[in-house]
């Protein structure tokens, strides 16, 4: 994985030193409120109902052992035990002091990592495939595209102050585990045949997805950007975006609106235009220096595929069902012959999602330094990965994750929920959405329809804003205000996949209880119409809404 | 980056009845000229000095930079970044004169100014010495191009 140089923490440390002087500033009165509150932003730090919160930078959602280790060091020491690791797979804290902030900052900076630009109007944290690099269908392992992305937006002068947020995704595979398309600019990297016979890769740009209270997905306005042009793109995307993206109205700032509005065609003009313009401008990186990130993600030295393993975990385990259960389940095709990625859900049933305690971080740490090559990725969904596990190592890494909480067999099915804080956490919420998640990951377990269910993933979000991904589930839940009482939308259809669809409302909302039953209801009509080998979205695509609206209101 | 001569001359003043809180790290003599709209100086031969909107083209002076002397970019409110390109712009089209930036200008947004070339700020509010003489050392390198010399981080691996 990618380490520092002095170069890159010379900066990280400096930012540190920034922020210690505006927060001494802002106490001595020399920074307002206002002033004050985007630099904090762009730090990561967010004043939410019950206190500051912190979101933290997992650059494409890539963690070493000690990274893992250091976050919860600052779990404990600064929060209350525990983290949230987020669906832009980053890290959050929810009860932190403002005045602990400067020291968390050089806590992080001691391993290589930071809080800058998770939040404010600025470019965000660049997120990934979270199997890149381990993916048995990637052309090629996104993330040195990610990482040179991740250090042009770092500090960009011109880009500081943008409409709104930005967001940036980077895979490299057919399959889209990133939800690319619902991004501010999602990039594929893409390999075509060139003249001489051989094969060149390029990006493709898709700009002007989202969600929120307006959910678009991203037209493709480029499909073959050349890699030693890629920085220069972005920064013409961006640079239109600046220009010409709306101030007016906060709600229509995204760049979404700005495609949407001008079009893409007259958008991808303006931008084709600009990029014109600043490719005589020199703000390429040198292309080594592309090739020197990618050094940093050579794959590790793999083990032959039927070498033993060394972990002295007793054969038999590997015949429990409760172990076979959870492979199946739980793990993904690897590129290297005898290995897998190994997920680890943090969805224990009844459980917050995305909630790991710091004695789990630091499990999840040992088990990467000893059976993973020392790598954890966050997932979009809110689970961690071991990318790289050797199937032998397999028992003996269910066994520490089993005796942690940590083993639930779940992936990608109905207790596999994106949830957002909601009104548990969040200011702007409208909706309480962590014990929804609860009560529905508990009434599928009580009635085992979990796993006939297969592949259905359930998305709540506690207000428009929809950080819950509710447009992408193939369930979606939204939660709104109705006259002071929490209230229930439910909506199908929607996949944050390759196949890129947004939810549709089933019609009016239910109660907390009522959403729990609706979803049932919902399962049920796939579970009675479905054919051989259909997934609960691709019957509803087929049925369409009909049935399940009679189902649910009739 | 930071002349500390500069920084000191700048926050005292120029003599010559401007904003004491002007700061300048230019050398020449400052350009005595009333701003006018962009709309205005394309229309009016004469005009020496221009002032940028947020909204406006920065493009359209482009054919006129050879008589600018002066363009002040103004930012209303610190948050809207619209500024930054059209300062960048500028330079990028060879413009060499004052650029001058106005208004909502704040010391945290000093470093990210300088880089997209401006060479002059008048903010609303007078700044604190010893701030914008921090704040403009703060970074030891930098990542990416932008109007200013710096060389990139990313150049400087490869030299």
């Amino acid at each position: 994985m990618y380490r520092y140089d002095t170069y890159d923490q010379a900066m990280v440390d400096a930012r540190v030193e920034e922020f210690r002087d505006q927060c001494r500033r802002r106490l001595e009165g020399k920074l307002t409120e206002d002033q004050f509150k985007p630099l904090r932003l762009m730090n990561g730090l967010y004043l939410q109902l019950h206190a500051y919160m912190l979101r933290v930078a997992v650059p494409y959602g890539t963690l070493s052992g000690d990274q893992m280790r250091a976050l919860a060091d600052i779990a404990e020491k600064y929060d209350r035990g525990y983290g949230h690791f987020t669906t832009r797979q980053n890290i959050q804290y929810n009860w932190i002091k403002l005045e602990d902030a400067g020291d968390i900052l050089a806590d992080l900076a001691s391993v290589e990592m930071h809080a800058i630009q998770t939040s404010g109007n600025c470019i965000r944290n660049i997120s990934s495939d979270h199997f890149a690099g381990a993916a048995a269908d990637e052309v090629v392992d996104p993330r040195p595209y990610a990482e040179l992305l991740r250090q042009w937006s770092s500090f960009h002068p011109e880009f500081a102050y943008l409409p709104r947020k930005f967001k940036i995704a980077v895979i490299a595979s057919k399959t889209d585990r990133a939800a690319m398309k619902l991004h501010d600019i999602g990039i594929r990297i893409v390999e075509r045949a060139n003249e001489d016979g051989g094969a060149e890769l390029g990006a493709s740009f898709y700009v002007g997805g989202g969600m929120g209270r307006t959910p678009m997905i991203a037209p493709c306005i480029n499909e073959f950007v050349p890699l030693d042009r890629l920085i220069t793109y972005a920064e013409a995307c961006l640079r239109v975006y600046n220009r010409h993206g709306r101030r007016d109205n906060k709600y229509k700032a995204r760049i979404k609106i700005l495609v949407h509005e001008l079009g893409a065609e007259e958008y991808t003009r303006q931008v084709e235009a600009e990029y014109a313009h600043l490719l005589d401008q020199g703000v390429e990186p040198p292309f080594a220096e592309l090739e020197r990130i990618r050094t940093f993600f050579a794959d590790p030295e793999f083990r032959a595929a039927e070498e033993a393993s060394a972990s002295g975990e007793p054969a038999e385990t590997a015949s429990e069902p409760a172990f076979r259960r959870w492979v199946q389940r739980n793990t993904n095709p690897h590129k290297a012959p005898g290995y897998v990625s190994a997920v680890i859900s943090l969805k224990p049933v009844g459980g917050i999602p995305g909630d790991a305690t710091a004695e789990q971080m630091r499990l999840m740490a040992d088990l990467a330094e000893r059976y993973g090559f020392d790598e954890l990725r966050v997932m979009h969904t809110q689970n961690i990965v071991l990318p790289h596990v050797h199937k032998s190592d397999l028992p003996a890494v269910w066994r520490a994750l089993d005796g942690a909480g940590l083993s639930t067999p779940n992936l990608d099915q109905i207790g596999d929920i994106i949830a957002c804080p909601g009104l548990d956490y969040c200011s702007l919420a409208n909706a309480r959405s962590i014990p929804v998640a609860q009560k529905i990951s508990e009434r599928f377990e009580a009635s085992g329809k979990g796993e006939a269910l297969g592949e259905l993933k359930l998305k709540i979000s506690g207000c428009i804003n929809a950080c819950g991904h509710h447009h992408a589930g193939h369930i979606g839940i939204l939660g709104v205000d109705r006259k002071g009482v929490e209230n229930y939308q439910l909506s199908l259809g929607g996949s944050e996949a390759e196949d890129t669809a947004l939810a549709k409302i089933t019609g009016p909302g239910f109660s907390e209880d009522g959403i729990v039953d609706a979803v049932e209801t919902a399962a049920d009509v796939y579970l009675r119409e479905r054919t051989e080998g259909e997934r609960f979205l691709d019957t509803y695509r087929r049925i369409g809404m009909t049935p399940f609206k009679e189902a649910l209101y009739d | 980056m930071t002349d500390p001569a500069t920084t000191t001359e700048g926050l005292q003043g120029d003599g010559q009845g401007h904003n004491s809180g002007l700061l300048r790290y230019r050398h020449d003599a400052i350009a005595d000229h009333a701003a006018v709209t962009v709309d205005a100086f394309v229309e009016q031969d004469d005009a020496l000095a221009v002032r940028i909107e947020p909204g406006d083209e920065a493009r359209e002076l482009i054919p006129h930079l050879d008589r600018v002397k002066l363009v002040e970019v103004n930012f209303p409110a610190f948050g809207d970044g619209r500024g930054y390109s059209s300062a960048r712009i500028l330079r990028e089209a060879g413009y060499e004169g004052e650029l001058r930036a106005v208004g909502d200008v704040l010391v945290d947004q000093l470093a990210y100014m300088r880089r997209c070339g401006f060479d002059s700020f008048d903010p609303d509010a007078p700044l604190d010495a010893g701030d914008v003489e921090a704040a403009l050392a703060r970074w030891p390198d930098v990542y990416q191009s932008a109007a200013d010399d710096r060389t990139p981080i990313w150049t400087k691996r490869h030299a």
